[in-house]
């Protein structure tokens, strides 16, 4: 019985999460509009817009045609830094979790273990 | 009327995404299924990004022809593509570390559904 | 966990096809510039073709070509890579990865042109073997049952 009360909560917490989504998405412009104020070429507090100023700009910067690389490895080289370090340590964690040698029989162990602990309190 | 319907379809599936990772998340017992809700939660957000960039009647952000002018309306806005190429890769990552995490927790305790792990720490505390 | 049959056609067209996964991730790599592409996507097809050779063959001939023991060190080569380069702009004169200061070239934009070609290069390295170390951790138990 309590089963199914959680179930009942649990559904409706999520119908409840689907509908403020929608109810916010009602607010956003539609896409591809090109007056909002993502498109413009200067934003809200009068400063030129970055996407604006890297499309002019990254050809004679970087001598690159692709904006995207010119982005990603020159105006924002920092948070490419930053991810590859978030890589590096990802797989560091899978290696340090799961390559260990697996010890073949458990009471092997435990008399070395005991062993061990009566050694160091001597 | 129309014009509202054409200018936000694209969020609404994606919301519906959203609805079906979370659903995948929160009611699923299996914790592989769980780890598979977070992943397509995700793309979601991926997805959602890479939408909103868009202009009407623009085109791919290389430049084909570099000797012309360059008019910022001509092409579609390239920085979410960029910070979604980072996003992309540590949800990789992610779903490494959890599944690696997973095979611990079934080492150990040589079960993945959610309520029999519970029981099964419980009492292995209470000892 | 029971070990497969290794399926014979499988195995043929797994090593017909991985170099030229191999051959299209390099291109897509170093042509970052002028086309769609770059370090994150061509280091995700090296990993690809790799562990394609994995799965189709068994457990001892996969390791030939890309042990897995050298997984974690060429990922902190990729990376040491690109903190190479962007202290390599300090020692120059510069501020951190700014690639104008290196001498590789007589232009600035040719010299953060070449810049960014290295930076790939880095992060492709780094993101191929980290992929596959991930791979061969999660299937680490079968080498030893």
């Amino acid at each position: 019985m309590k089963e199914r009360r959680l179930r009942i909560i649990d559904y409706s917490l999520l119908l409840i999460f689907l509908a403020l989504l929608i109810y916010a998405s009602l607010g956003l412009s539609p896409r591809g509009d090109l007056n909002s104020w993502v498109n413009r070429e200067e934003s809200v507090v009068h400063s030129p817009n970055a996407a604006a100023y890297y499309i002019r700009h990254a050809y004679h910067d970087t001598h690159s045609p692709n904006m995207v690389t010119a982005i990603l490895a020159d105006y924002r080289g920092y948070d490419t830094l930053g991810e590859e370090t978030v890589i590096l340590t990802a797989g560091i964690i899978c290696f340090l979790l799961l390559r260990r040698k697996r010890r073949k029989n458990k009471k092997d162990n435990n008399k070395e273990i005991k062993a061990e602990n009566e050694r160091s309190r001597k | 009327m129309i014009e509202f319907f054409l200018g936000h379809y694209a969020y609404w599936f994606v919301l519906i995404l959203l609805a079906i990772g979370l659903y995948g998340m929160i009611i699923k017992h299996n914790l592989v299924k769980k780890v598979i809700g977070l992943s397509i939660f995700q793309v979601a957000i991926i997805l959602f990004f890479i939408a909103s960039s868009t202009k009407w009647k623009a085109t791919v952000p290389v430049l084909a022809n570099h000797h012309e002018k360059i008019q910022a309306a001509a092409y579609i806005n390239p920085l979410p593509h960029t910070l979604m190429l980072t996003a992309i890769v540590v949800g990789v990552a992610t779903s490494g570390v959890a599944f690696a995490l997973l095979i611990l927790t079934y080492r150990r305790y040589k079960t993945l559904n959610e309520t029999e792990l519970l029981k099964r720490m419980s009492e292995e505390d209470a000892e | 966990m029971k070990e497969a049959e290794n399926n014979p056609i499988v195995s043929l067209i797994a090593s017909i096809v991985s170099p030229f996964i191999m051959l299209f991730g390099l291109y897509v790599i170093f042509h970052g510039h002028y086309s769609p592409g770059g370090g994150f996507q061509g280091g995700t097809l090296l990993a690809a073709s790799i562990i394609l050779i994995r799965l189709a063959h068994s457990s001892h001939t996969g390791q030939l070509q890309f042990p897995s023991k050298l997984g974690t060190p060429l990922g902190s080569l990729g990376v040491f890579i690109y903190y190479g380069t962007g202290l390599a702009a300090l020692w120059w004169g510069g501020q951190f990865l700014n690639y104008a200061f290196l001498p590789l070239a007589e232009e600035i934009s040719l010299r953060r042109s070449w810049g960014i070609l290295l930076v790939e290069i880095g992060v492709g390295l780094a993101v191929m073997a980290i992929l596959v170390s991930i791979f061969d951790d999660l299937l680490e138990e079968e080498n030893h049952d």
